[in-house]
């Protein structure tokens, strides 16, 4: 178990260079190599959501995926929403807004998936989600504080504000 | 009485701030990934601990060869007990043998072990995937003993002893109450009801895993432990007493917390062992407890048996109630409340938010081969109240009548109440949140809907839950329980900077509950200033004198009383500089909710707290002469005799579906009192998550064991927490009794929607599946015991489990 491998791995638009064991998970280089802690290790067998990132524009559990094998994606965290001037994004601030948070563990998971959805229904031309398609998108991850009922509000609230001012999203 | 300080009456006294939806403080760190979770740090040179655990759930331990793990690539040490040679946890209630029986948990199992999951050595290794390496190396022997996995087990006569000392392996037997008269009273009643109901045990499941991290510090002399804890303060105590140094040597420290709902309120063995090795090798130490530990080796909740007889009259009157509760404590009392915790509170909260004349009551713990149990919030009322709104449907149908009205024919009316419990009840809204949230689903046509519904064939059923939280416990309450230990006031600091900022400090802790927000809105309206000056400080036991940390939804009704006060404090100095610098009296002043003190007579006579706060630190020589330099005010807080109760009615309908049993749930709603509101949409929060959490016990979430005790829901395959397409949304509807002695006039709203969901669901599937003539008394209601009784034939007479 002690073969080690000089990867690129390719995060928010940054190159990096790890050596790390084939073994050693995405989500530990992530997190721990690379200092990017937004995602969270919740359960480590891929159900909880907690670490999901972007691994070429697609919502992906970091936790299962080793970081051998994210090599030649594009990575991206929920570091990298905001704006470089730290404003926040308008799903990041619909997180907030509706109160769609309260421990705050599961918040990166649920905004990398959120917005990996919201970016592959635009790219489609998808119209207005109903709450129901939304609440279906939200199953996939965990949280243990609000009940869902305002992750989906804040979620369904960034589609319909996408859709009608496409120009200003992030 | 507690109101430890009284200002001069101001404008700062409006409330600007409280019961605003301000954005949440917390909010931007959160959003932005740039949280501090404990395993977001890491120390220079941090090693990672991983724990060997017992496979086996009984026996004795009869060797520990650790020498093949220390021979593992990247493994730097590798302790067991006789190694690190730490004092036992003991946690003790000041009651009688007969009633209390203590159990020594060791940090690392030593001789015996007792469930599976049990810590018994610990690695240490470069990275955690050499320490889970070192770990599969280890060889432990254990000779395998009969395991004791249920109640009917442990109790049983000649049943094999999870504790030598404990006999019919009940570490707690309280028979609290026993009216005179009772048994009379049963024979001459009109009807009397038998409920047997039973909660499954359950994982309160933060999402955040338990983890520590430990290093020692030279400069401070002192080992700075780092932990997810609700209780820092009493992590301290016990780590110091274990390890058997002086408590200043050790410094607990709490980072972000991703949830904690009374998991994370005791003491964790873990976090003991990872004090003690950073100091032995002198490095930093970091254990995160991976999710299979998690649902096995963590603290667990729940699991309860009620057998509870209810005396009613023709009219549905409630006379008398008789109850035996077991608790199943699993294999040790918790530090610092004991296993007496759950047992405990039942005993003395059972009647719940109904008059109740003649009670009696047994209760115990019991010690069983299955992880040991913590706090997980709502704390037995989950089990009572569904025993007693059980009992409430049960009368009502055996009387033929509206189980509506039983309640409300039942429920506590006038205040203060002081039940035969010996509980006194502050004012409530119990009967007027029945009547919103009745109304409210007559009103939207759910009753009709059922009704319909049912001549299609369809299963559809409409529950209810009455019930109060007791909030305010403070330290009567608490030493009641004869708790060795005994929790209960909180102490808060406030001190003023130079630009008229604030920073208040807590002995509350925040995971989750918006206490960053809260607690300013609090300290802005009390000093009126922006809550932007103001800055909350928990969870550093340097920082913070003493607290009790978060539990018992007591961080608004103790710990914010507890920070009012201290605002109040520091307005009456600001008050009193600013009187002596306008060479007027006190009394001439006051507050203008703007950041200043102005004349009372003359408001453009104004100085702003920059001002007087340059005096105090700066120009310390303008000063009365009685006053020290500095601008700062303490006050303690310690909620009077029984506390405070928030109270709910949920109203639930849910549809039963035949081929799948699924229980799919159709609206729910919520009325809830919790006193004044200080945030409305962190209190509608709290309500959601709990509910959902309800939702869980009642549906979903169980925690099983084989007959050899070995834990069978060890992933999230199999231990089914629900997601967002199971728990529906909820409305929440707030009515406001303010509480009359708490500073802020809060009441506490963590733990409500744990506590009726269960047993509103539980009714509603109950009304659901009436024409079937089978009734459910057991949670989590499992799909399977659903379609069996809706292919049911004939309606049965008989109750099901």
């Amino acid at each position: 178990m002690h073969d080690r491998h000089l990867i690129t791995l390719t995060v928010n638009d940054e190159e990096h260079e790890v050596v790390v064991e084939a073994r050693r998970t995405l989500l530990d280089v992530l997190r721990h190599d690379l200092r990017l802690t937004g995602a969270h290790a919740g359960c480590e067998h891929g159900v909880c959501g907690a670490c999901t990132v972007l691994v070429d524009g697609a919502p992906a559990r970091a936790c299962l995926l080793f970081a051998v094998q994210a090599e030649g994606s594009a990575l991206h965290t929920v570091e990298s929403l905001a704006a470089p001037s730290g404003e926040l994004s308008d799903l990041q601030q619909a997180f907030s807004r509706h109160h769609g948070l309260q421990c705050g563990f599961c918040t990166p998971g649920f905004l990398m998936l959120a917005e990996g959805w919201l970016a592959e229904r635009a790219a489609t031309g998808a119209g207005e989600p109903d709450r129901e398609e939304v609440r279906e998108v939200a199953s996939a991850n965990l949280c243990r504080c609000t009940g869902y009922q305002t992750i989906v509000d804040a979620i369904a609230d960034t589609a319909r504000t996408r859709l009608a001012a496409p120009g200003e999203t992030a | 009485m507690p109101s430890p300080a009284t200002g001069p009456r101001s404008h700062a006294g409006a409330a600007r701030w409280v019961g605003v939806s301000v954005p949440r403080r917390e909010d931007p760190r959160l959003v932005a990934g740039r949280g501090r979770f404990l395993d977001d740090i890491d120390p220079p040179g941090v090693l990672h601990a991983a724990f060997v655990r017992s496979t086996v759930a009984h026996g004795a331990l009869t060797g520990i060869d650790l020498e093949p793990v220390r021979a593992v690539p990247g493994v730097v040490a590798a302790f067991d007990a006789a190694d690190l040679d730490l004092a036992d946890i003991v946690a003790l209630l000041d009651r009688p043998p007969e009633e209390f029986v203590p159990t020594a948990m060791p940090v690392l199992a030593r001789d015996r072990v007792r469930f599976v999951g049990e810590p018994v050595a610990v690695v240490v290794a470069r990275d955690p995937y050499a320490a889970e390496d070192g770990v599969e190396a280890a060889v432990v022997r254990i000779t395998a003993e009969e395991a004791v996995v249920s109640e009917e087990t442990a109790l049983a006569p000649g049943a094999p002893l999870v504790h030598a000392d404990a006999a019919a392996n009940t570490l707690v037997d309280v028979s609290m109450f026993a009216t005179e008269g009772i048994d009379e009273v049963f024979a001459d009643a009109a009807c009397v009801v038998e409920v047997d109901t039973r909660t499954g045990r359950q994982n309160a499941l933060p999402l955040e895993t338990r983890g520590a991290l430990a290093s020692w510090d030279d400069r401070d002399d002192q080992l700075l432990l780092q932990t997810c804890t609700q209780i820092p303060h009493q992590v301290r105590t016990l780590a110091a007493r274990c390890l058997r140094v002086d408590e200043r040597t050790i410094r607990v420290t709490v980072p972000d917390m991703g949830g904690g709902f009374g998991q994370k309120c005791v003491v964790g063995r873990e976090e003991i062992v990872v004090a003690a090795v950073a100091r032995r090798l002198d490095r930093p130490v970091k254990w995160i407890e991976d999710r299979r530990e998690s649902l096995t080796a963590s603290f667990l909740a729940r699991e309860q048996h009620y057998r509870t007889r209810a005396a009613f009259d023709a009219d549905g009157t409630v006379l008398a109630l008789d109850v035996d509760v077991v608790c199943d404590m699993g294999a040790y009392s918790c530090y610092p409340f004991t296993a007496g915790i759950e047992p405990l509170m039942a005993s003395a909260e059972m009647p719940s938010v109904y008059r109740v004349p003649a009670y009696r009551v047994r209760a115990r713990a019991i010690t069983t081969n299955k992880a040991p149990t913590a706090p997980y919030r709502g704390v037995s009322r989950p089990q009572y109240v569904m025993a007693m709104e059980r009992v409430m449907e049960r009368a009502a149908r055996e009387l033929g009548m509206d189980p509506l009205d039983v309640r409300r024919r039942n429920l506590i009316t006038d205040f203060p109440y002081t039940g035969v419990n010996d509980v006194t009840y502050d004012p409530g809204t119990y009967r007027e949140s029945l009547d919103l949230a009745e109304s409210t689903l007559r009103e939207e046509g759910w009753f009709r809907f059922r009704d319909e519904a049912a001549a299609q064939g369809r299963a559809v059923g409409i529950g209810f839950c009455c019930f109060s939280e007791r909030t305010g416990y403070g330290s009567d309450a608490f030493a009641k329980r004869r708790m060795t230990v005994v929790p209960g006031f909180d102490i808060s600091e406030i001190r003023m900077d130079t630009s008229g900022s604030v920073v208040v400090t807590s002995g509350t802790l925040n995971h989750g509950q918006s206490h960053e927000t809260t607690m300013a809105q609090i300290v802005a309206d009390r000093l009126g200033i922006d809550i932007a000056q103001v800055k909350l400080r928990q969870g550093d036991t340097e920082r913070i004198s003493y607290g009790w940390g978060t539990f018992a939804s007591r961080s608004i009704t103790v710990g914010g009383s507890a920070v009012a006060a201290a605002s109040t404090r520091l307005g009456v100095l600001l008050c009193r500089i600013a009187a002596h610098l306008m060479d007027v009296t006190e009394d001439d002043v006051e507050l203008d909710g703007e950041g200043g003190v102005v004349l009372r007579t003359d408001p453009a006579r104004r100085i702003p707290f920059t001002e007087i706060a340059d005096v105090a630190y700066l120009r310390s020589n303008l000063l009365p002469k009685d006053v020290e330099p500095g601008l700062s005010a303490t006050a303690s807080f310690d909620a009077p005799g029984d506390g405070t109760f928030s109270n709910a009615t949920h109203a639930v309908v849910v549809e039963c579906h035949a081929g799948t049993g699924r229980v799919e749930i159709l609206r729910y709603a919520c009325v809830e009192d919790c006193g004044v509101v200080i945030h409305p949409q962190v209190v509608d929060g709290q309500c959601r998550g709990g509910i959902a959490q309800g939702i869980a016990g009642a549906l979903f979430e169980e925690v099983t064991y084989d007959a050899n005790g070995e834990p069978s829901a060890a992933s999230f395959i199999d231990y089914k927490v629900p997601t967002a397409t199971e728990i529906p949304d909820i409305t929440v509807a707030h009515l406001e009794t303010p509480c009359a002695f708490t500073e802020n006039g809060a009441k506490g709203a963590g733990e409500g929607g744990t506590i009726g969901a269960p047993a509103a669901v539980l009714n509603a599937v109950n009304d659901a599946l009436r024409h079937t003539g089978v009734e459910l008394d057991a949670t989590p209601v499992h799909p399977q015991t659903v379609v069996e009784a809706l292919l049911r034939k004939e309606p049965a007479c008989t109750t099901a489990t």
